[in-house]
């Protein structure tokens, strides 16, 4: 009896172990796959080259570094003030039968598949874009719109739950002190909820930065510098995808190569996150 | 008077925001319900695709769909609640948590594409399983196992500790205080996030592209390659065969997300009416 | 001796559950008023009646009218936001903002349209003088007013209502959540604060409204029992009721 339970527990810590097996694992795939490449061609090269030619050999991805630090910067920029201002809206002055209603419906615009926004996109906002900007449509505006709808219901509600969880007492010392509901929110609520909301943020920010589909079915796929929100471009992201199905050799390990500068970024990113929220406590 | 002015003003610019964010739903979801409503048919749902897509229905997508999603819940319930009972119940070392609970963090964080990328390069080629419902659902696993992990712990937090404190002031063991009372308390929650990872996994289009590839044959074994829902949306719009069929293929992922969630709320408020 | 405050027939609905019943109150300026009453009977939702706080409370209605120099906090076009900074209120439990000590005291008068920082400066030395806090703060003042320990947080919270200039101070059993040292600070500081202030303080400890406070009314399920000058309430109650309360018949 007890040997059996002895085995149990041996299978539970190996599923515990999974999570860092798998990590690992990715890890080191991924490094041996891109490795060719940062060996023939170099990282600097690689990191910050300006040209993307596959068939002649050329391999910057800097274009596409600058495709998706756009897209994304532009989503966050839309993004952000939004979502903290539902988040205020749904915690602090909306009618609670309001608030419910809102909270599944942010539920559902953040369970859509991003393929699904991507042929919204596709469909419904390049065709406008085009009317109203010239050009294709296909741009870094389209793409920042669409990841914008995309990580709105992140931030939201994770700035939610963190508004929600100020304690009442310091908006009823603020109301008793004169003040309107408003300068309530903004001058002590939004504050005591900041290590939250720039979690939310992070967070948003991560989706951002690893969303593939959507953004690639509106932006265009240029690997080009982006000269103004109306460029096409293409992010990291989006270049692994296209071009994954058909690249061999050197041109494939490039590729994976992104995806190792994609994870350094990400950790980069979830340590800093860690970072601030540790802060905060 | 100034003061009242500037209040009432913020005030309309924030439900502004929560306006303009409810109408990015609205609009969405009634664009492609309008386009899509048409199409979708009893034999748009049974018959497979004629002419690449262009015509016919999405069976064998369906399938693949049900295929991928079955096998990676398969694969990564076990695995989830099983590191999640681990950590609840045996894991006394706090760095080595430390460490795990860190790797499970990152598992999280990364991008679906990179697992595309691993997935291919492991499951397709280093194991030699080629694009196939395997490889798919196994890459799959590893991207809703932070998700399982991570819920089934809060489910097994949340068990109140006078229901474990009781059970073991009757003699019980650690053991069957965990298989009898705790586990039992914990399935609502535990359930609640397998159904979250299926709303996930439904979705995932980049690593399923690369993984269990995009052939239009109904899979018939494991090392089929299969077209999920989604990857044959990706198709069909990018490579401009149908609109129609896009609609109709977006709205029925739409419904289908749609539901899962409505079963997921449900069952976390009778799990909070049971512990209130 | 001026009236500072008339209630007159206040009755006070929490949905359908009747909190207050008909009450009549005159609070002179310049005094000391004291709430007693044991639990549940009413002092504090009396008390929030007064700055209107309640109205922060769903599903609430009050009848009656309560005169603030004669004008009906209750009105029609009654500016609610100026209303609590006229009458201001402490609570309980200490609750400073998570701020610096200068940013929580010179919140009022911010809030209230004052930017310059040398005013600012000079509103926070005269709160916390006032408050008998000034000397321990001094060179602190823009540390984080949650480092404070709870008597000191509690002065800070009186010194962020005397910023404001108001005329009442609202006090909500202010010494119940502090160790004896910091109520006797702050019991001396309300008998000082009622020369400029008028001051209305709910408490449950008998022996504090023996000392600190000119009046006394005694509230029992809603009512307002009796009511007079502290030592009457005292030592001659008119009601029964009041002296059942008083020897501790019942709490």
């Amino acid at each position: 009896m007890k040997r059996r339970r002895e085995k149990i527990v041996f299978f539970l810590a190996l599923a515990a172990t999974i999570s860092v097996a798998a990590v690992s694992l990715l890890c080191i795939f991924i490094i041996i796959e891109g490795w060719p490449l940062l060996k023939n061609v170099g990282f600097t090269p690689f990191l910050f080259g300006t040209t993307w030619e596959p068939s002649q050999g050329k391999f910057g991805i800097l274009p596409m570094v600058a495709g998706t630090l756009a897209v994304t910067f532009g989503a966050l920029l839309l993004a952000v003030p939004l979502a903290v201002g539902t988040a205020l809206l749904l915690s602090e002055f909306a009618p609670k039968r309001f608030a419910s209603f809102m909270r599944p419906a942010l539920q559902l615009l953040a369970g859509i598949p991003s393929v699904v926004y991507g042929f919204f996109g596709l469909v419904f906002l390049i065709p406008r874009l085009a009317a109203l900007f010239g050009g294709s449509g296909f741009s870094v505006l389209a793409g920042s719109i669409i990841l914008t709808i995309m990580i709105l219901p992140t931030i939201a509600s994770i700035s939610e739950d963190a508004i929600r969880a100020v304690p009442k007492s310091y908006r009823e010392g603020s109301l008793a002190l004169g003040a309107t509901s408003w300068e309530t929110a903004r001058r002590v609520v939004l504050p005591a909820a900041r290590s939250g909301i720039i979690t939310a943020i992070l967070l948003g920010l991560g989706r951002a930065l690893g969303e593939t589909m959507a953004v690639l079915m509106v932006t265009g796929n240029v690997a080009t510098f982006p000269q103004s929100p109306h460029s096409p471009v293409r992010t990291l992201t989006g270049n692994i995808a296209l071009e994954m199905g058909y690249a061999t050799g050197l041109h494939r390990s490039a590729l994976f190569a992104t995806g190792i500068v994609l994870f350094v970024l990400i950790i980069i990113l979830t340590l800093f996150a860690n970072w601030t929220r540790g802060r905060a406590s | 008077m100034r003061r009242i002015y500037k209040d009432k003003l913020s005030v309309g610019l924030l439900w502004l925001c929560g306006l303009l964010s409810l109408a990015f739903l609205l609009l969405v979801v009634g664009y492609i319900f309008v386009r899509g409503v048409g199409a979708i048919s009893w034999e748009f749902l049974t018959a497979p695709p004629r002419l690449m897509g262009k015509e016919g229905g999405i069976w064998p997508s369906i399938v693949s769909t049900v295929y991928l999603v079955t096998l990676s819940l398969l694969f990564a319930s076990p695995v989830g609640v099983g590191a999640a009972i681990y950590f609840f119940e045996y894991a006394k070392n706090k760095r080595v948590i430390r460490y795990l609970r860190f790797a499970t963090e990152i598992l999280a964080a990364v991008p679906s594409i990179l697992f595309g990328l691993f997935g291919f390069s492991f499951f397709v080629n280093f194991l030699g399983l080629g694009w196939s419902v395997l490889s798919g659902s196994l890459t799959l696993a590893l991207m809703i196992l932070p998700t399982i992990q991570r819920t089934a712990e809060e489910a097994l937090a949340s068990v109140p500790k006078s229901y474990i404190e009781g059970s073991l002031a009757l003699g019980a063991t650690r053991w069957q205080t965990m298989v009898q009372v705790v586990l039992p308390a914990a399935t609502s929650g535990i359930i609640t996030g397998i159904i979250l990872a299926v709303g996930r996994s439904i979705g995932e289009t980049a690593a399923v592209l690369l993984t269990a590839g995009s052939s239009l044959a109904t899979p018939n074994s494991l090392f089929s390659p299969a077209r999920s829902l989604s990857v044959h949306l990706f198709i069909l719009a990018t490579e401009g065969i149908s609109n129609q069929r896009a609609y109709a293929t977006s709205l029925l992922l739409i419904v289908l997300v749609f539901l899962i969630n409505i079963l997921a709320n449900q069952l976390r408020r009778r799990l909070s009416r049971r512990s209130a | 001796m001026s009236t500072k405050i008339q209630v007159r027939g206040l009755d006070f609905f929490y949905g359908d559950h009747q909190a207050l019943v008909d009450i009549n109150l005159d609070i002179p300026a310049n005094q000391v008023v004291a709430l007693i009453g044991p639990s549940g009977c009413g002092k504090s939702t009396f008390l929030r009646t007064l700055n209107r706080m309640n109205d922060t409370i769903d599903d609430v209605r009050a009848q009656g009218k309560v005169l603030l120099d004669s004008e009906d906090i209750y009105g029609k076009d009654i500016d609610v936001v100026q209303l609590r900074k006229r009458v201001g209120m402490v609570f309980q439990r200490p609750n400073p903002f998570p701020m610096s000590i200068f940013d929580n005291i010179a919140y009022g008068p911010r809030i209230h349209g004052q930017r310059d920082r040398t005013s600012l400066s000079q509103v926070v030395e005269a709160s916390l003088k006032q408050a008998a806090l000034w000397d321990e703060v001094r060179d602190r003042l823009n540390q984080s007013a949650l480092s404070l320990s709870g008597g000191q947080q509690q002065r800070l919270c009186i010194a962020r209502v005397l910023a404001v200039e108001s005329e009442v101070l609202l006090m909500d059993e202010p010494c119940s959540a502090l160790d004896p040292i910091s109520t006797i600070k702050i019991e001396e500081l309300i008998y000082q604060l009622k020369e400029d202030y008028t001051i209305i303080m709910v408490t449950h400890n008998l022996q504090q409204a023996g000392r600190v406070a000119d009046r006394t009314a005694f509230f029992l399920t809603g009512e307002l029992v009796e009511e007079g000058p502290t030592e009457q309430i005292f030592q001659r109650p008119a009601d029964s009721r009041t002296e059942d309360y008083i020897t501790g018949r019942f709490g």
